[in-house]
C-alpha cells in the first residue's frame, strides 16, 4: 500500500511540477481529436444542463394521468404524443426527468469537487506556504487519505450520516478530492517557492499572505483546472455506486442519473429504457471529463511534447 | 514488489494447500451426486435471507420460520391455502365455559425424528419449558411466547401477567392445558409456528434451553444448531453458512402421508434480481417474493407465479407527538383526502390488491362492511388545511431502503407517490430514508421522532386483535396519542368470549379508529411465490405458511 | 534492527487504539442497533428495552468500551448479531471468497492488458492502438455495477452461459477444504466442482477486472512508447541486434518495471470495486459481511473487519519499511 500512495503521490506530484496553460498548450490542445470530443461532450452537457427546463416540456416530479392509467409494476407505458420517451415507473415523463437530471448531477458533481477543491487548496496552501511541522503534520492527514481506495472512502463517510441526503452524497464524495488537491496545491507551492518570482516578491518586502495568495497561486490554476476535470468525472461516478448502494439522496421524486439508474436496476426487463438511457449518459459524461482531463494533463506535462 | 509479495503469499497458500491435499478427501457421498432417477428428487428453493436458527420458540422471523414449518408440527394448523384452523397434532381442542382450559385429543402413533414417541407428556414438557425459561437471554427471545403468553413463571424482566397456568396429561392422547385468563388469539394462535412442538429427548439431550449472550449477540444451544427434532416432514440435515444452504431430508416416518420430495434446499439469495435470474437461469426451482413487476416476465418464461390471497395492511403512519398540527382531526383527514389510493394500488401494487377501509383485510372477523372508503379529493384536503390553519405544513417523512415486505413490495415508488400527493395540497414533504433494519425501525417504532411514515403488518393468525390490538391498542411511540376510550373498547373486544359479541366489538372498534384516523390504511395487497414450470403441489398462505410436504418436481 | 522493530510495534498500538474509540464511537452514534435489527417488525419500545438490557447495550457507552476492549484482547471479537457465530470465523470464511475473486480479477486484468498494451504500443497510431486506447477511457468511465447487471442479463440469463450469481452450484455437491472453491476441487478431485467454480468466477472476475484492465493497457502502453524511444534501445538496435532479441530482452524488460508497480497498486481498487461487484454477484467475501453488517447494524462484526483493517495495513507498512531498509542501506532505521 505504501506504493498505491507514491504511485498516487506521483502523479499528482508530476502534475504540480506541469507548466501553466500556455498559448502553446493550448494551440495544441485544438488540434487533438480526443480534447476536441471531450470539449464537445461536456460543452453539449453543460448547455442542456443550462438549458433544461426549456428543453424538458414537464416537472421532474409531476404524474400525469394518461400515463398512469395503463401503468402497472409489469407494464410501464411506451413513448406516446406528448410523451417522447413515455413513461418512467411512477406516471411521470421520462424525456422530462432524463434532461432535468443533467442539472442535479452537474451540481452534484461541480459541488463536490468544488468542495474537494476549496478544502484541499487550503490545506495544500497552509502547507506549502508555510512547511516546517505544519507541513509535516496537515501531509500526513492527506497521505492516509490518498491511501484509501475512493469509493471505500466515500461509502465511509456516507455511511457517517443517520440518514442519507443529496448533502451527505456531495459531502462523501468531496472527500475523494481534498487530498488529491491538498498535494497538489502543496507541490505547486513548493515549486514555486525559490523561483525568481517569489524570490523577487519576498525580497521587495511583499508580505507572505499577499505572495501566496497574489504570486505564488494564480500559477498553480493549470494544473488545479486538470485535475478538477478529472475530479468530476469521479465524482459522478463515485455518486452513482453511493445511490447503487443505498446511500444515495432520500428523495426518490429528485431526477439524477444515479438515483434514477439504481432505481431502474430492477426494470431492466421490463422496460430498458428507464435503466439503459440514465446509465448511457452517466459513461457518456464521464467519458468526457476523463477525455478532456487526459488531454489537459498531456499538453501540460513536460514530458507531453515527444 | 508489492505483486511480488502477493505472489509469493499465493504461492504459500497454494503450497500449504498442496500438503494439505494429502488429508484432503472427497466428503462426497456417492449416492447424492448423481441426484436425478428417484422419485421426488432435490429441490432448491431461494429464499432471501438466512434463519437466526432452528429452534421455533426463538424464531421471530419468516426466514427462521419457513425450515421451521417443514421440520415441526403443532396442535392446530391451518389448512393450506387459508387461515381456517385445521387438525395438526391435536385432532380435536375444545375449551371450557369461560375459555380458560383448552382440552386436545393428540394424534396417535406419531414419533419425532430421533424416535421419542409423540404423547401428552411431551405436550406438556414443551408447554412448561416455555413458561420455565429461566435465563434472560432465553425470555427476550422468545417474542412470539411473549405476546401470547404474556409472561413466565419467573419473569426475569420484570412485569409479566402470565396467562399460561398449567398443563395435565390426563392420559397419554390427552392434553389439557389451564390459563389463567380467557384471550381472544386462542385457539388460533396455538397454530403459531413458535408453539411447535420438539422432541423431549433432544431438548434435554442438546441443552435447549441453553442459549447464552456473548458480547453484544445470542449463542444458541446444539439443539437450535444442529439438532432440531420435530414430528414434520422432513427432517433437518445441514446448514452450511458459507454457501448459505440449508439442507433438509425426507422423513420417511412421517405420521401422515410422507413428502415426496427427497431433498429440500433453501438456498440464501439476499438479492431480489439475483433471485429472479437465479431461477431464470435454472439453478433454483422456486423463491419467495418476486417483485410485481417481474411476475408478467415470470409468467411468459413458463414459470408459476403463485399469488397469496391478501393479509395484510399497509398504511401511512401519523405520529402526533412531535407535531402539534397533527394532533387536530382536519389535518389528519386532509392527509387521508390528499392520497390518491386507487392510482397507488393500481400502479405499483401486484393485481388482486385492494384500498383499505380500515386497518384489516375483510377476511378478518370483525371487519366492518358499512366503512365507506375515504375518497381521492385533494380539494377537499386543501380546505381541511386551510381550515385548521396549516397551509404551510412542512413534515418529516420516513420511508425504509433495504427492504421488501409483503404488504409494500416497493417501498421506495410508494413514499415518491404517495409524497407527490402530499406535495399537491401544499404540505412540505422532508424525506428521510433509512434502512429497515439500520435505522427505520427504530426511529418509528422504538423513538417515534418522525411524523410520518410508511409501515404495515402481516397477520400471525385469523384474529382481529392481531390486528388493531397490534396497532392501537395501547398508546406507542408510532402513533403518539393516548386515546383510553379506543384502547379501553379494544381490551374489551378481545375479552369477549362470545364470537358474535366480538366481532360486533370489532367491528365497532373499525369505525371508531376511522373516525378518530389515528392513521390512515391504504392497501391489502398480495404477496406471491414463484416457481418453475416443473414444480407442483406448492399451495400459496394467506399466512406466508407454506408447507413443501405436497410438493413435487418433474 | 530489533529495536526499531520493537519501537515501530509500540507505535502502533496507540494507533490501533485510537482507532477502536474511534470504530466503537461512530458505531453507536448510528441510529439502529442489534436489539431491533433482531426484533424486526416486532420491535415494541418494551422489547427493545429488554434485549438491550439482556445485552449489555443499555450501559454507558465508555463502560461497553472497556469491556469490548477487555474481550479483544483475549483474542475474542465477539460473535455476530446476524448468525450468532463468532465474527473471526465468519471472517476466515468469507476471505477466500474474496481473495479468489481478486486474482481471478487480477489474472484476467495483467494477461490481457500486458499483451495489448504492448501491441498498441507498437504498432502506435493504428487501428488496435486507437481502439484500445478508447476503450481504456470508456472502461474507467462505465460504473462497475451496472456493467454487473449487463453482464449477468446477457450472458448467465439471456445466453445461459455462466451461472448468474453465487460461488457454487448447489447440484454440485462440493467438499470444502481451504475455502478457495476452485482449489478445493483440484485438491479432493471433484474437477466438477472445480470447474462450476471457475464457471460462477468468471462473471464477476470480468466485471472486476474491467478498471484495473483499463489501467493496466495504458500504462504499459505509454511505458512500452518510452522504452522505445530510450537510448539503449537505439544503441541496441544500431548494434545490429534482430529486433526479437531487441523486444524481448530490453524492450519489455524495461518497460514492464512501472506496470508491475501499477498492477501493485490495483489491490486496493479491487477491494473497493469488490464491494459493488460481490453485491451484484451475491459473492459471500468480505465485502458482503461488510455490507450486511452496515444495514444490520452488527457492531461486533463491523468492529472486528474495521479494525483487523486497519491492523493489517499497518503490518504491511511496517514490512514495507522493514524491506526497504535491507534492501537499500541508505534508508537509515530512526
Amino acid at each position: 500500500m505504501t506504493t498505491l500512495l507514491q504511485r498516487k503521490r506521483k502523479r499528482v506530484d508530476d502534475l504540480a511540477g506541469g507548466r501553466s496553460l500556455t498559448q502553446e498548450a493550448l494551440r495544441r490542445l485544438r488540434r487533438d481529436p480526443v480534447a476536441l470530443t471531450g470539449a464537445a461532450i461536456v460543452g453539449l452537457f453543460v448547455l442542456v444542463a443550462v438549458f433544461a427546463p426549456l428543453i424538458a416540456p414537464y416537472e421532474a416530479t409531476q404524474s400525469f394521468p394518461q400515463l398512469q392509467q395503463d401503468l402497472r409494476p409489469g407494464s410501464i407505458p411506451g413513448p406516446q404524443e406528448g410523451f417522447l420517451l413515455g413513461s418512467d415507473q411512477l406516471g411521470r415523463d421520462f424525456f422530462s426527468r432524463l434532461v432535468l437530471a443533467s442539472q442535479q448531477t452537474l451540481l452534484v458533481g461541480v459541488l463536490a469537487t468544488l468542495i474537494g477543491l476549496v478544502v484541499g487548496m487550503v490545506i495544500g496552501t497552509l502547507a506549502g506556504a508555510f512547511g516546517g511541522w505544519v507541513d509535516t503534520l496537515l501531509m500526513r492527514v492527506t497521505d492516509v487519505l490518498l491511501a484509501i481506495p475512493s469509493l471505500l472512502l466515500a461509502i465511509s463517510v456516507a455511511a457517517l450520516f443517520a440518514s442519507p441526503s443529496q448533502t451527505s452524497v456531495i459531502i462523501a464524495v468531496s472527500i475523494v478530492g481534498v487530498p488529491i488537491f491538498a498535494r497538489l496545491l502543496r507541490g505547486s507551492m513548493l515549486a514555486q517557492r525559490d523561483s525568481d518570482h517569489v524570490v523577487a516578491a519576498t525580497a521587495l518586502g511583499v508580505r507572505r499572505p499577499a505572495v501566496v495568495l497574489r504570486h505564488m497561486l494564480p500559477n498553480a490554476i493549470g494544473p488545479v483546472v486538470v485535475q478538477a476535470t478529472l475530479t468530476l468525472a469521479t465524482s459522478i461516478l463515485d455518486a452513482a455506486a453511493l445511490s447503487f448502494l443505498g446511500l444515495g439522496d432520500a428523495d426518490p421524486g429528485r431526477a439524477e442519473w444515479g438515483l434514477m439508474l439504481a432505481q431502474a436496476q430492477a426494470l431492466l426487463e421490463v422496460r430498458p429504457a428507464l435503466a439503459l438511457y440514465p446509465a448511457a449518459a452517466i459513461i457518456v459524461i464521464a467519458l468526457g471529463f476523463t477525455l478532456l482531463g487526459e488531454s489537459l494533463r498531456e499538453a501540460l506535462d513536460p514530458k507531453g511534447s515527444r | 514488489m508489492r505483486s511480488a509479495r502477493r505472489l509469493s503469499a499465493a504461492m504459500t497458500a497454494g503450497l500449504l494447500a498442496v500438503t494439505l491435499a494429502a488429508c484432503a478427501t472427497s466428503e462426497r457421498d456417492d449416492g447424492a451426486a448423481g441426484g436425478s432417477g428417484e422419485a421426488g428428487g432435490t429441490l432448491v428453493f431461494g429464499a432471501p435471507g438466512a434463519p437466526d436458527m432452528f429452534d421455533p420458540i426463538f424464531a421471530t422471523d419468516g426466514e427462521t420460520f419457513r425450515p421451521a414449518r417443514q421440520m415441526y408440527d403443532t396442535l392446530i394448523t391451518y389448512a393450506q391455502g387459508t387461515s381456517d384452523l385445521a387438525p395438526g397434532l391435536a385432532t380435536e381442542w375444545t375449551p371450557n365455559a369461560d375459555g380458560t382450559q383448552w382440552t386436545f385429543t393428540l394424534r396417535e402413533g406419531v414419533t419425532f425424528h430421533d424416535g421419542t414417541p409423540f404423547d401428552a407428556a411431551a405436550v406438556c414438557f414443551n408447554f412448561d419449558r416455555w413458561f420455565n425459561l429461566d435465563s434472560e437471554a432465553a425470555q427476550s427471545q422468545a417474542i412470539y411466547y411473549t405476546d401470547t403468553f404474556g409472561g413466565y413463571a419467573n419473569n426475569l424482566a420484570g412485569g409479566g401477567d402470565p396467562v399460561y397456568n398449567s398443563c395435565a396429561a390426563p392420559e397419554a392422547n390427552t392434553a389439557v392445558i389451564t390459563l389463567n385468563r380467557n384471550k381472544g388469539a386462542f385457539p388460533a394462535a396455538f397454530g403459531l409456528t413458535s408453539l411447535s412442538i420438539s422432541s423431549p429427548t433432544a431438548l434435554q439431550q442438546y441443552d435447549a434451553d441453553t442459549i447464552e449472550q456473548s458480547g453484544e449477540a445470542f449463542t444458541y444451544s446444539d439443539y437450535a444448531n444442529e439438532h432440531p427434532t420435530g414430528t414434520g416432514p422432513f427432517k433437518f440435515e445441514s446448514f452450511d453458512r458459507a454457501a448459505g444452504t440449508i439442507t433438509l431430508v425426507r422423513n420417511d416416518e412421517y405420521w401422515g402421508e410422507p413428502a415426496l420430495l427427497e431433498r429440500l434446499i433453501f438456498r440464501v439469495i439476499p438479492d431480489e434480481n439475483a433471485r429472479r435470474q437465479e431461477l431464470q437461469a435454472g439453478t433454483i426451482d422456486g423463491y419467495d417474493l418476486p417483485s410485481p413487476a417481474d411476475w408478467e416476465g415470470l409468467e411468459a418464461d413458463g414459470n408459476q407465479v403463485l399469488v397469496r390471497p391478501p393479509f395484510n395492511i399497509l398504511y401511512l403512519g401519523i405520529n402526533q407527538a412531535n407535531n402539534p398540527a397533527l394532533q387536530d382531526v382536519r389535518v389528519r383527514q386532509a392527509i387521508a383526502f390528499a392520497l390518491d389510493r386507487e392510482a397507488l394500488v393500481q400502479n405499483q401494487l401486484p393485481e388482486g390488491a385492494s384500498v383499505a377501509t380500515q386497518f384489516m383485510p375483510d377476511t378478518v372477523a370483525g371487519y366492518a362492511d358499512d366503512i365507506a372508503p375515504i375518497p381521492y379529493d385533494p380539494e377537499r384536503a386543501r380546505a381541511l388545511l386551510a381550515e385548521a390553519g396549516q397551509s404551510n405544513l412542512t413534515l418529516n417523512f420516513y420511508y425504509p431502503t433495504e427492504v421488501t415486505r409483503p404488504y409494500m413490495p416497493n417501498p421506495t415508488n410508494i413514499f415518491t407517490a404517495l409524497s407527490e400527493n402530499l406535495r399537491q395540497v401544499g404540505i412540505t414533504v422532508n424525506p428521510v430514508a433509512q434502512p429497515w433494519n439500520g435505522g427505520y425501525l427504530d426511529s418509528v417504532n422504538v423513538n417515534g421522532v418522525h411524523d410520518l411514515h410508511i409501515i404495515g403488518w402481516t397477520g400471525d393468525y385469523n384474529d382481529a386483535g392481531n390486528f388493531v390490538g397490534t396497532f392501537f391498542g395501547a398508546a406507542k411511540p408510532e402513533f403518539g396519542f393516548t386515546n383510553d376510550a379506543l384502547f379501553g373498547a379494544i381490551t374489551a373486544a378481545d375479552a369477549t368470549v362470545d364470537e358474535a359479541a366480538k366481532d360486533a366489538a370489532y367491528e365497532q372498534v373499525n369505525r371508531d379508529i376511522m373516525a378518530y384516523l389515528p392513521a390512515v390504511p391504504i392497501s391489502s395487497s398480495p404477496p406471491a411465490v414463484v416457481v418453475s414450470e416443473a414444480v407442483t403441489g406448492l399451495i400459496p398462505s394467506p399466512l406466508t405458511d407454506e408447507r413443501f410436504l405436497t410438493v413435487s418436481k418433474n | 534492527m530489533l529495536r526499531f522493530i520493537v519501537r515501530r510495534l509500540l507505535q502502533v498500538i496507540p494507533t490501533l487504539l485510537l482507532l477502536s474509540v474511534l470504530v466503537f464511537a461512530w458505531l453507536r452514534s448510528l441510529p439502529g442497533g442489534p436489539a431491533t435489527a433482531f426484533l424486526g417488525d416486532r420491535a415494541t419500545p418494551e422489547s427493545v428495552a429488554n434485549l438491550e438490557r439482556v445485552l449489555g447495550l443499555d450501559q454507558p457507552i465508555p463502560v461497553q468500551y472497556v469491556q469490548f476492549l477487555g474481550r479483544v484482547v483475549t483474542g475474542d471479537f465477539g460473535t455476530s448479531t446476524i448468525t450468532g457465530e463468532p465474527v473471526l470465523a465468519e471472517i476466515g470464511r468469507a476471505l477466500p471468497a474474496t481473495i479468489e475473486l481478486s486474482i481471478a480479477a487480477l489474472v484476467l486484468a495483467v494477461a490481457l492488458g500486458i499483451p495489448l498494451g504492448y501491441l498498441a504500443a507498437r504498432k502506435r497510431g493504428g487501428p488496435l492502438d486507437v481502439s484500445t486506447v478508447i476503450g481504456t477511457l470508456v472502461g474507467v468511465a462505465v460504473p462497475v455495477f451496472f456493467l454487473g447487471y449487463i453482464l449477468k442479463a446477457v450472458f448467465a440469463v439471456e445466453l445461459g452461459l455462466f451461472p448468474p450469481s453465487g460461488r457454487q452450484s448447489v447440484a454440485v455437491d462440493a467438499t470444502n477444504v481451504t475455502g478457495f472453491a476452485v482449489l478445493d476441487g483440484l485438491l479432493t478431485r471433484e474437477f466438477d466442482a472445480s470447474l462450476d467454480a471457475l464457471s460462477h468466477l468468471v462473471l464477476p472476475a470480468v466485471a472486476l477486472a474491467t478498471i484495473p484492465l483499463a489501467v493496466i493497457t495504458r500504462i504499459t502502453r505509454a511505458s512500452v512508447l518510452e522504452v522505445l524511444n530510450a537510448d539503449f534501445v537505439r544503441t541496441a538496435n544500431s548494434k545490429g541486434l534482430t529486433p526479437g532479441t531487441v523486444r524481448g530482452r530490453h524492450v519489455l524488460r524495461n518497460a514492464l518495471l512501472p506496470v508491475s508497480t501499477t498492477i501493485g497498486l490495483q489491490v486496493g481498487l479491487l477491494l473497493a470495486g469488490a464491494v459493488l461487484t460481490e453485491r451484484v454477484f451475491v459473492w459471500g467475501g468480505i465485502g458482503t459481511l461488510l455490507a450486511d453488517a452496515i444495514t444490520l447494524r452488527d457492531y461486533p462484526r463491523l468492529q472486528a473487519i474495521l479494525l483487523l483493517g486497519a491492523l493489517v495495513y499497518v503490518l504491511v507498512n511496517l514490512l514495507v519499511d522493514l524491506s526497504y531498509a535491507i534492501i537499500d542501506p541508505r534508508v537509515r532505521l530512526s
